[in-house]
């Protein structure tokens, strides 16, 4: 491969699907007019609602679908004409769809893709031990995909996918449907990875976590357009998304409204505990948990970050 | 896909690796082979009533068939049915129709002939659980004509092959018109139905009146079943077995080409559904 700098190019990218209405057809527009570059080594999180383009957008970086309009280049090449090559640099995780063999064990279904990615037996054995130990797969190698858990099979679906070190890894809402500890591991690998191989990462998802720990940049789309493109800081600077306090009282207080910076949410129990939202950029949850500390007794308390919906609904109202 | 790749001489081990694949993935269906090892014996048990009494009204002799003929043709052909795909339905297929087929263009192989050698691997493992038994059902249950030569063997073996083949590209032809229509299972019925009867299934096709066997040799359906029954039992042998692989060939080639063209046509009408 030559030196490309530049990942991921599209310019004016759009496609189309013919929908049945009843009896009627009609064409939607699932992706219009984006303009998006990519450079090697970088990670982006490519956020935004069920419906907004993400998937169509990765199929047609991928070669998967034909666009209906509009350049795309990855890696420099043309990913349909070119799908055949493309492939050999780029490692997609579909978090609802198996690479693997379902009926065979995991570790068999390593070996039949190091073969069609052509691995040499030395690289294939030297990768694969390092997939196994990193994800801490040696348990269940010999398993059948069937049989394992969620959190199993998507950490083989992620070393599938990973198996010919490719440049580009492109991950489609892998951390779906995880556990809290699962998510960790696949987040400490794929970061683990970027920092040893360089690996660019381009990841769909509605979990906060995996922008926060993986992502340096933010894409967002809507409605199959670029709604903002920066990093995350920036992104909840633009929306002004708000964290929140939860604070459970000694006893039932009236409403803690009047705090400085600080917007009452909802009141349970008599006011035994309270949800309070807070600007980050404006103050801070030790001094909303002071303010709050002078009015009442608090027992327990716990801070809510902005999550990704809360961040797209933000921006899609915005924009409305 | 780029347009050369059927000229380009594909790397060999991905294609073998994924019909191994294919292979050891059936290995894991016992139950089913049972299943269909208990269908097909019946079934076979049911044309040797008729067609036995079919030879026997003939005289002892119907085209060429006597009983221990016509009993190798129907315990061999049922042996067959499990691996030669007479039914039209294949993975490739299901995986058209729920989107998973976006899994196989990030693999950097050809999605058309990958399909067709993980359809060919698993159909090759299925002549061990339903092919040897009927096989066995047939020389030392009933009683059938064996070759005394090695030709038809060695030969036979390749016709199975052959015939294993253009069943699994041609099963795929069916399954490539889910790039056009979500619902292909009409498609798939009709081609069950029409496969069966030209293939051989129900009764050799040399019983056909000569028109319809002329219609018969205009398809691929007998390179699938009647060709390589033909060739491993004997009935035709020398030139005339030759012949018979070579149009198995010729067929195989013809349903691989238009696999290539189908699938690089519907490439641009591929909309994988949903995630």
């Amino acid at each position: 491969m030559t030196g490309t700098t530049t990942m991921i190019e599209t310019v004016g990218l759009g496609r189309d699907f013919r929908v049945r209405d009843g009896v009627r057809r009609r064409t939607v527009t699932a992706v219009e007019n984006l303009d998006l570059r990519i450079e090697a080594g970088e990670a982006v999180g490519y956020i935004g609602a069920n419906g907004a383009g993400k998937s169509t957008t990765i199929k047609m970086l991928t070669g998967i679908l034909v666009p209906t309009r509009g350049e795309v280049r990855t890696c420099g090449l043309r990913p349909v004409p070119d799908r055949r090559r493309l492939v050999r640099h780029v490692g997609v995780v579909f978090g609802q769809r198996s690479q693997l063999w379902w009926d065979l064990p995991v570790g068999e279904s390593f070996r039949i893709l190091a073969a069609i990615h052509g691995l040499t037996r030395d690289r294939e054995r030297a990768r694969t031990d390092e997939l196994v130990e990193r994800m801490e797969m040696a348990d269940f190698l010999a398993t059948p995909v069937r049989q394992l858990s969620l959190g199993q099979r998507m950490r083989a679906e992620v070393a599938a996918a990973l198996l010919h070190s490719p440049r580009l890894v492109i991950l489609d809402e892998p951390t779906i449907g995880l556990d809290v500890l699962s998510k960790q591991r696949l987040r400490e690998f794929l970061i683990a990875e970027r920092r040893e191989h360089g690996t660019t990462l381009l990841l769909t998802t509605h979990d906060m976590g995996d922008v926060e720990r993986l992502c340096d940049r933010i894409l967002l789309i809507d409605r199959g357009q670029l709604a903002f493109d920066g990093t995350l800081a920036a992104l909840a600077r633009t929306v002004g998304a708000e964290r929140t306090l939860t604070v459970d009282l000694a006893a039932p207080t009236p409403d803690l409204v009047g705090l400085p910076d600080v917007q009452h949410r909802s009141s349970e129990a008599g006011g035994l505990r309270q949800v309070l939202a807070f600007d980050a950029e404006t103050t801070t949850a030790a001094r909303v948990l002071a303010a709050v500390a002078e009015r009442a007794e608090v027992v327990d308390l716990s801070i809510g970050e902005p999550d990704v919906e809360d961040v797209v609904r933000r921006v899609y109202a915005a924009r409305r | 896909m780029s347009a050369p790749d059927v000229l380009r001489y594909p790397r060999a081990r991905p294609y073998w690796r994924i019909a191994v694949a294919g292979f050891r993935r059936q290995a894991t269906y016992r139950l089913a082979a049972l299943g269909g090892l208990t269908a097909n014996a019946t079934f076979g048990f049911l044309k040797v009533a008729v067609l036995f009494a079919a030879v026997d009204a003939a005289g002892g002799e119907l085209r060429g068939y006597d009983t221990a003929l016509i009993s190798a043709y129907i315990w061999v052909s049922q042996g067959l049915l499990g691996s030669v795909n007479l039914m039209g339905r294949s993975d490739a297929a299901d995986r058209i129709k729920d989107g998973s087929i976006a899994v196989e263009f990030l693999r950097p192989v050809d999605v058309h002939l990958s399909a067709v050698c993980a359809e060919i691997g698993q159909a090759v493992f299925t002549l061990l659980p339903r092919g040897v038994p009927s096989v066995l059902i047939g020389v030392f249950v009933v009683g059938m004509a064996v070759p005394d030569s090695p030709w038809p063997y060695l030969l036979g073996s390749i016709s199975v092959l052959l015939g294993i083949a253009v069943s699994a590209a041609t099963a795929y032809l069916v399954a490539v018109v889910g790039f056009w229509l979500v619902d292909t299972r009409g498609v798939q019925v009709l081609y069950m139905v029409v496969s069966g009867f030209l293939a051989g299934l129900y009764v050799p096709i040399v019983l056909f009146p000569p028109w319809l066997l002329a219609v018969a040799e205009a398809t691929p359906f007998p390179s699938m079943l009647m060709y390589p029954t033909d060739v491993l039992t004997g009935r035709v042998d020398g030139v005339d077995a030759l012949v018979h692989v070579g149009a198995q060939m010729w067929w195989l080639a013809v349903v691989l080409t238009l696999g290539q063209i189908l699938t690089r046509a519907g490439r641009r009408t591929l909309e994988v559904q949903g995630g």
